[in-house]
């Protein structure tokens, strides 16, 4: 099913240069699948990401032309507490997320819930339940202006996924985390998408997105320049020039395919490039056995 | 006697939270170095000591032979430039030039050689189209590369950078290595915190693994991606390069592209003779 249809959108921010920040997208969403949105910074993901949340028309003014359709309504339709119950929306910068007006974390994930008006054993309920699900125990009863970076990450993650939205957006998730903090973050994405949550997610480290994601958009310049299966996108040397770059697994897959014109399929992670260099390397092993 | 010499030191903030407990450690000038760790480990309290933020409860450090507490922050600030992790908690003026220029009016330099100065370290930083921008209006990733030429239009004998690449994309990545090696090439200590471990690859030589408030280990990169206690008991990585070629069981220790064609293709043609 399509849970978002963008036709043709054009968007230029209040204050501008001239110049607009998302220039003809059309995209389309379906249920159950993760998105995820790539290419250079200044190039419209963030942007992208506050039109399907709604900040851009609501918040954000602007010029807005094109269609953009959530759920069969169109988004200037739509009112924003109405949507935040749809959709999940975590910030790039953790720090703008947090609301300031709690004085420990518990409260912090709590409030969004107490704003939508759900009972107070239900809200301690499902608190307790993502505080659990994210390993964040021990920050319970800190003060989210304590926190580390990393830290204030994963509660900004806890604070949207407590909602249970259907659709998450999630802008650049992991760029304070260290590597575990990181993988714990990407279990919690494939946890939710396992639910059947609609996930678009922006993220530069390809590996993990050639990991997770099903299908990717490239920005570039404000417009979506190519999209496709991630298979087919992240294995295509032209992302380089794209100035997007490309996983590192597809990287050493292009230069032995340069070097030794019979290595086989691209690979973009790591399950695939372990087993396409044992075909590569093994296959020889064979040939050489059958010639003796 | 090293540039910089950490003695034995402890750190502990006033609400009782001990964040460094003795360590020790002699960084050379010219010397580049990656500090990697999981988030809270020790690494960000670390760096503050050496740029004077925070005093030692314990032990000593000493720049060029002098103890640091003899040093007023003027004169930390220098020789030694920190970039923090948040930009946010850097910026402060209401445009670029006037923020980059700061630093050099605290040393009462003329305005000449302050705007040749802002400049050049704007033109180092890929940021000399932005001068006149409010950096609030700047995006988070370029927002970075303004307090990196802050740091930068000093002319500091040690930069920190704590976390550079946090939020870059591929271009961004490729800017910042741009800049380390044009620090190394002045013989500047460049010392970095960091999760990337492909970063670490690519731009730094000796790393210092921190766990639990302590240096874990401290050795050149080859050692330590191969050191397989260090890295599970840190909760750190091998680089995504190394790691496969470890599970494919290549002998090498592997940190790049380039080097893991080289010993596969070798395999091959090992195995082309052999069969």
């Amino acid at each position: 099913m399509e849970l978002i249809r963008v036709n043709n959108l054009d968007y230029m921010y209040p204050i501008n240069d001239g110049e607009k920040a998302l220039k003809n997208v059309s995209l389309s969403i379906r249920e159950g699948k993760l998105y995820a949105v790539i290419g250079k910074n200044g190039t419209g993901k963030t942007t992208l990401c506050n039109v399907l949340r709604g900040f851009i028309p609501h918040f954000h003014k602007g010029s807005l032309e094109g269609e953009v359709v959530v759920e069969g309504k169109d988004i200037r339709h739509w009112t924003m507490s109405e949507l935040a119950k749809n959709i999940g929306f975590i910030f790039q910068n953790p720090f703008t997320q947090i609301s300031g007006v709690k004085d420990t974390v518990f409260g912090e994930i709590a409030y969004g819930l107490e704003n939508l008006g759900v009972e107070v054993p239900e809200i301690k309920k499902r608190v307790k339940q993502v505080i659990q699900l994210l390993n964040i125990e021990e920050l319970a009863d800190k003060n989210p202006y304590e926190l580390s970076g990393g830290q204030k990450q994963r509660v900004a993650f806890a604070a949207v996924i407590v909602m249970d939205p259907d659709i998450l957006v999630i802008d650049e998730p992991t760029s304070q985390l260290d590597p575990k903090g990181t993988r714990d973050i990407f279990d919690m994405i494939k946890w939710m998408k396992e639910q059947g949550k609609t996930i678009i997610l922006v993220e530069h480290k390809l590996e993990l997105i050639a990991e997770h994601a099903d299908y990717l958009f490239v920005m570039n310049d404000g417009r979506i320049i190519t999209e496709g299966n991630v298979e087919d996108v992240l294995s295509n040397p032209a992302l380089i020039d794209y100035e997007a770059g490309l996983p590192q697994y597809a990287r050493l897959g292009i230069e032995l395919n340069k070097r030794s014109s019979d290595f086989g399929q691209i690979p973009i992670h790591r399950s695939q490039a372990e087993a396409e260099i044992k075909k590569w390397l093994g296959i020889h092993v064979n040939q050489g056995g059958s010639g003796s | 006697m090293s540039f910089i010499e950490i003695q034995d030191v402890s750190f502990t903030y006033p609400n009782g939270f001990v964040a460094v407990k003795n360590i020790s450690a002699s960084i050379e000038k010219g010397e580049k170095l990656a500090i990697i760790g999981q988030n809270g480990a020790g690494k960000t309290t670390t760096v503050k000591m050496l740029n004077g933020l925070l005093k030692p409860t314990y032990g000593t450090i000493t720049i060029d032979g002098q103890n640091m507490k003899g040093y007023t922050t003027a004169q930390i600030a220098k020789r030694l430039g920190y970039v923090f992790q948040n930009p946010d908690d850097q910026i402060f003026q209401s445009d670029v030039f006037s923020e980059i220029a700061y630093g050099l009016k605290k040393q009462g330099m003329t305005d000449d050689d302050i705007a040749e100065r802002v400049r050049r370290a704007a033109q180092q930083a890929g940021i000399e189209g932005y001068l006149d921008e409010n950096p609030y209006n700047l995006p988070y990733s370029t927002r970075k590369f303004v307090t990196i030429a802050c740091v930068l239009a000093m002319e500091v004998e040690v930069v920190i950078l704590d976390e550079p690449t946090a939020g870059q994309d591929y271009v961004g990545m490729q800017q910042i290595a741009k800049i380390i090696n044009h620090l190394q090439e002045k013989n500047i200590t460049v010392i970095t915190i960091t999760h990337d471990m492909e970063f670490v690859v690519k731009n730094f030589d000796r790393v210092i693994v921190m766990t639990n408030k302590r240096i874990a280990a401290d050795k050149d990169k080859r050692e330590i991606f191969w050191d397989f206690d260090v890295i599970e008991e840190a909760n750190i990585k091998q680089p995504y390069i190394s790691e496969l070629a470890h599970l494919l069981r290549v002998e090498e220790r592997i940190l790049s592209i380039d080097e893991f064609v080289d010993s596969l293709l070798e395999m091959k043609a090992k195995e082309r003779v052999t069969s």
